[in-house]
């Protein structure tokens, strides 16, 4: 990773970290997120419909997809609008900093804590499905293209989200407005993963690794026009770049 | 001389909106240049254009060296530092970890790093402030960690916006020697500011800037290409017949009264002129009381220029 990557990413961690309300949403989202689905995963027992648990597992399983969709929404609000509210995005556009290694940089600072939290909610899940769960439930939590999709869209899911974050705050003037259009520009693919989880999608490891390959594609996709958007002029001006 | 900046025809639009017309001008190595204009008159865009922050409409530029254009950018920014009018710290960080984060941006080794972030600090006499969190600083002491962190890189050619703008006297003062020093240590500085005695005082070469360059010079080259050379002449009575007075005097070239037996003659060489007028009132016995050469401050320069806009825009 290059020097400049690494000095924006500790920047950014840095930062976040003393900002209650980031903090405070990157701990309260994803149990709100979650929370009610395992709860209701718990709650099956022997006496329950099959359409049930499917419905229950379908509900925790998607809980854990919106965490990394979801948070780092709320950090890419930040990430432009937040510099230029406080006067620091000139500043540090006068650098020798490329757009690539800011945006790079910006992107891990969201990254990384959103998987993060995903990956070790995910596993404390399993834990308690595996110690409390009904042995139905079990199985179907167990799955392999379950465990595939996790563990390959969760990273997949938190740039997508990214990026789409840091065009929206690009674009944007006020941090809030930012994050709540970052937010209904995931909704698209929330309707998507929904059907997976609910396994209108059959939920197969070949789909998974479909599912992530298409994922990543649109990740590409996705960095193309960040970067073009990125540009110098355009971020202190609303004139000049694509 | 070498030049540190050299800008030709540069001219920006913003849609139909002119911000700079066909700008030309170099800055020599080692000089303090000031970049003087009112408000929106386009000073801010020449420094972005100038730092490769927005692209210029027309016109070519080179700045350290390397020329101004979309593939010099990162290399242009390393042998350069601005300081925005803005301080544009975060906030929530330390004045340590500010500066260590542009250290960090600047390519700045990190064995270096706390010493160049410490003697920056000290040279902008905020020293042993490093632990505070920028939040708590006053305005003044964040124009003084921003000036630091444009201290640096060591830049080549430093752009100061207003950077003496929420000082108290004090910490002014401290600024214009700092910018004095950077001048004996052979740094560019190009300084926009709305102080005019500031500019005076500081600058080697100054440009008033109205959207088009309207005049570039020192500041007496200033004075000189827009006011006639004059006397100040106060008699202790009003002369009887100023006219055929002043005109009888060898040199001269017309007055006009600026008060109570109070007189502006404008003279082609006033130490000549002097001795002869001085003569001619004591003989008159209208009685001297004052005879001095009239000055002119770059403030009646830049009010003499930015006026005459205002009528052309009438």
């Amino acid at each position: 990773m290059s020097g400049r990557i690494r000095t924006v990413l500790r920047k950014e961690l840095r930062e976040f970290r003393r900002n209650k309300l980031v903090v405070g949403t990157m701990v309260i989202l994803p149990l709100f997120f979650i929370a009610i689905p395992v709860a209701s995963v718990l709650a099956v027992n022997a006496e329950t419909a099959p359409n049930a648990i499917k419905g229950a597992v379908g509900s925790a399983l998607l809980g854990f997809f919106l965490v990394p969709l979801i948070l780092p929404t709320v950090i890419a609000g930040y990430g432009v609008v937040g510099e230029r509210e406080q006067g620091t995005l000139e500043p540090v556009l006068t650098t020798p900093v490329r757009r690539e290694e800011l945006l790079i940089g910006k992107a891990l600072a969201a990254i990384v804590p959103s998987a993060s939290m995903a990956y070790a909610l995910f596993v404390l899940f399993l834990i308690v499905v595996q110690l409390f769960a009904a042995r139905e439930v079990v199985s179907l939590v167990m799955e392999p293209a379950q465990m595939v999709a996790i563990v390959l869209f969760t990273p997949l899911l938190a740039t997508f989200s990214i990026w789409v974050g840091l065009a929206i705050s690009a674009r944007s003037s006020d941090i809030r407005v930012a994050q709540q259009l970052s937010g209904l520009a995931m909704l698209p693919m929330v309707g998507v993963l929904w059907l997976f989880a609910f396994r209108v999608i059959a939920p197969t490891v070949t789909v998974a690794v479909t599912g992530a390959v298409l994922l990543a594609v649109l990740d590409l996709g996705a960095w193309r026009i960040v970067s073009a958007l990125f540009d110098r002029e355009r971020l202190l001006t609303r004139y000049g770049g694509p | 001389m070498e030049a540190a900046i050299r800008a030709r025809g540069l001219t920006k639009r913003f849609g139909s909106r002119s911000a700079l017309e066909d700008v030309t001008f170099e800055v020599s190595v080692g000089e303090v240049f000031g970049f003087l204009g009112p408000n929106g008159a386009g000073k801010t865009t020449t420094v972005r254009v100038l730092s490769t922050l927005v692209r210029p409409t027309a016109g070519t530029a080179e700045v350290a060296g390397v020329p101004v254009s979309e593939g010099t950018g990162a290399e242009l920014r390393s042998r350069i530092a601005v300081m925005t009018e803005t301080p544009g710290l975060y906030l929530r960080l330390t004045v340590f970890d500010n500066l260590e984060y542009f250290a960090g941006l600047y390519g700045i080794a990190s064995r270096e790093t706390r010493t160049r972030i410490l003697a920056a600090l000290d040279s902008v006499g905020m020293a042993g402030r490093h632990g505070d969190r920028a939040g708590a600083l006053s305005k003044g002491l964040r124009q003084r960690v921003s000036l630091a962190r444009a201290l640096l890189p060591d830049p080549r050619v430093l752009f100061l916006d207003e950077p003496t703008s929420g000082l108290d006297p004090v910490a002014t003062r401290e600024v214009r020697e700092l910018i004095d020093g950077l001048r004996d240590r052979g740094v560019t500085v190009f300084l926009t500011t709305h102080r005019l005695e500031e500019a005076e005082r500081l600058c080697d070469r100054i440009a008033i800037l109205n959207t088009t360059l309207r005049i570039i010079g020192a500041p007496d080259d200033l004075r000189r290409q827009l006011f006639s050379s004059a006397l100040e002449v106060q008699t202790a009575a009003p002369l009887a017949d100023p006219d055929s007075f002043f005109g009888g005097v060898n040199g001269t070239d017309g007055w006009k009264p600026v008060g109570d037996a109070s007189y502006r003659v404008n003279v082609r060489d006033p130490a000549a002129v002097a001795p002869e007028l001085a003569r001619a009132i004591v003989e008159s016995g209208a009685g001297l009381v004052r005879l001095s050469e009239a000055t002119h401050s770059l403030e009646d320069v830049y009010l003499q220029l930015v006026s005459d806009d205002v009528e052309v825009a009438r």
